[in-house]
């Protein structure tokens, strides 16, 4: 699903936050990116969802080459993949109704097919009594919970979540790494960076580790 | 298709929603649209309206003949007569050289004719032509001046000419005006979408991040710049109504002053249409180029 080849990226100013680095990531993998503070890990998911571009190598999402992808193109291989942020994205001036329908409208989805997604993906994350609430009264877990119920609204195949768990305690963690490993027990392709080795020894999974960049064992 | 329509509506009801979150700032900017669209136009109406009074006076044009100096009087004055009855001339008056001469020394120039050995006037015949038409002029003249007694024909057409070159001085005015005000409504909305992007920067990325394609985005803006340009537009025909009331009554003096009666006349239906067409295209284009540079400039390219 998602292959890497001897990919760099460098910032201008000659920062290289990934150097030459492979890698295959098969369909229904639920992998774990692990890894010093800039380590590479937030590049690295940057890249797969052409966010950001290689500065050389190849790398191939779902068959299509990201790195060569045409502007145009670019926001229909996105509608493809599901992005948990680790600030959430959210936007304040709507409901979290709104929140969670807008990758729907932005797909030309409206009415009540739309409402009714809307709602599954907010039982999903338990967040489904507060649809008409402004986010910004609700707590750092319930927003993340949020950010994870637009990502998955439009059934992506590929979920991408950035430090998901970072800014929560224990309790909330556990509840939002459940969430993750019963997307993936649907078939759901999840990649997940974290800092907290602790997490991936009770899930489990595969798990890379990068360090300035570069795959470590 | 439904979907289709449901993206426009919703897109119409986010930019009248930006109107209402505003509602001085749009004020301010409709008002300014409005002076800006006023004033070519407003200028456009005048310039058709003196149009109008000028075909509608229809020029006196008179030619004046001299007639040659030893022809006798007599025949100057059986000239006029024949002349008279000539099919292209509607009048022929007839002023004799000691009538002439009359005239001056009426007019405060007694001295200078006393001391005048003779009567240096020539018998002079005032003719109107039937049509005052530039050829039928031309023609007419160029007849006259074959006569044998002809000394010379003078016309006054000086004033056709400068009118119309004023006119036309005019019609350039109003073209110019229009292109920089024009330039000047498309930089105005320009910079009122820019604002309301900046304002809206995080919802622009989290909409490209999660899929939005740069039409999705622009949409609402482009509603909001032609709603602009075009409720501008109708701030501009306001205005410049309520100008032409305002004239009105002065107008209607002057007309009086001048013996005629002058009804200022107004923009009309067509003229509103391509208006309120070129001020709504002008906002769309305004907020097509401010959008397109603001997604450009957004860092995830």
């Amino acid at each position: 699903m998602i292959e890497l080849a001897e990919v760099t990226k460098r910032y201008p100013g000659g920062h290289e936050a990934v150097s030459n680095l492979s890698l295959t990531i098969d369909e229904g993998e639920l992998v774990f990116l692990t890894g010093h503070s800039g380590a590479g890990k937030s590049t690295l998911l940057k890249l797969i969802a052409a966010i950001e571009r290689p500065t050389s190598g190849n790398i191939v999402v779902n068959g299509q080459n990201v790195g060569r992808m045409k502007r145009p193109a670019l926001p229909f291989f996105r509608r493809n993949i599901g992005l948990i942020f680790q600030d959430h994205k959210l936007l304040y001036d709507r409901s979290v109704f709104d929140n969670v329908l807008l990758p729907l409208h932005i797909q030309g989805m409206t009415g009540s097919d739309a409402a009714k997604r809307v709602r599954a993906a907010l039982d999903k994350v338990g967040l489904l009594k507060k649809e008409k609430t402004r986010p910004i009264t609700l707590s750092g877990g319930e927003q993340q919970r949020l950010c994870i119920a637009r990502a998955i609204v439009s059934r992506p195949a590929l979920v991408l979540a950035d430090e998901p768990t970072a800014n929560l305690d224990d309790a909330y963690a556990r509840d939002i790494m459940d969430m993750f490993r019963a997307f993936n027990e649907v078939g759901v392709t999840l990649v997940i960076s974290t800092h907290d080795q602790e997490l991936i020894h009770r899930y489990g999974g595969r798990s890379i580790n990068l360090a300035y960049g570069k795959m470590v064992a | 298709m439904n979907a289709w329509i449901a993206h426009h509506l919703h897109s119409l009801k986010i930019a009248a929603g930006r109107f209402r979150d505003a509602p001085l700032s749009t004020l301010f900017t409709l008002l300014v649209i409005g002076v800006a669209v006023a004033m070519p136009s407003g200028l456009y109406v005048l310039l058709s309206n003196l149009d109008r009074a000028a075909g509608g006076v229809k020029p006196e044009v008179e030619l004046t003949l001299f007639i040659k100096n030893e022809v006798p009087t007599q025949e100057s004055k059986a000239l006029a007569a024949r002349l008279a009855k000539d099919a292209d001339i509607e009048r022929v008056s007839f002023i004799g050289k000691d009538e002439g001469i009359k005239k001056l020394e009426a007019a405060g120039l007694a001295d200078i004719t006393a001391g005048l050995p003779a009567n240096p006037l020539p018998d002079t015949l005032i003719i109107t032509p039937k049509e005052s038409s530039p050829a039928a002029l031309e023609a007419l003249s160029n007849r006259l001046k074959e006569m044998e007694s002809t000394q010379q024909v003078v016309m006054d057409t000086d004033w056709i000419k400068r009118l119309s070159a004023l006119m036309g001085l005019g019609r350039n005015l109003v073209f110019l005006l229009a292109a920089l005000l024009g330039l000047a409504l498309a930089a105005i909305t320009a910079n009122t979408i820019r604002l309301q992007i900046y304002a809206q920067k995080d919802e622009i990325e989290v909409a490209q991040l999660i899929g939005a394609t740069d039409r999705f985005i622009r949409r609402p803006f482009l509603y909001f710049g032609g709603i602009q340009g075009l409720i501008g537009g109708l701030a501009g025909w306001l205005i410049i109504m309520l100008g032409g009331y305002f004239i009105e009554n002065s107008v209607a003096q002057v007309a009086a002053a001048y013996g005629a009666s002058f009804d200022l006349a107004n923009l009309g239906i067509l003229e509103l249409i391509t208006l309120l067409g070129l001020s709504t295209l002008l906002g769309w284009l305004g907020a097509y180029f401010s959008v397109n540079q603001a997604l450009r400039s957004f860092a995830n390219d």
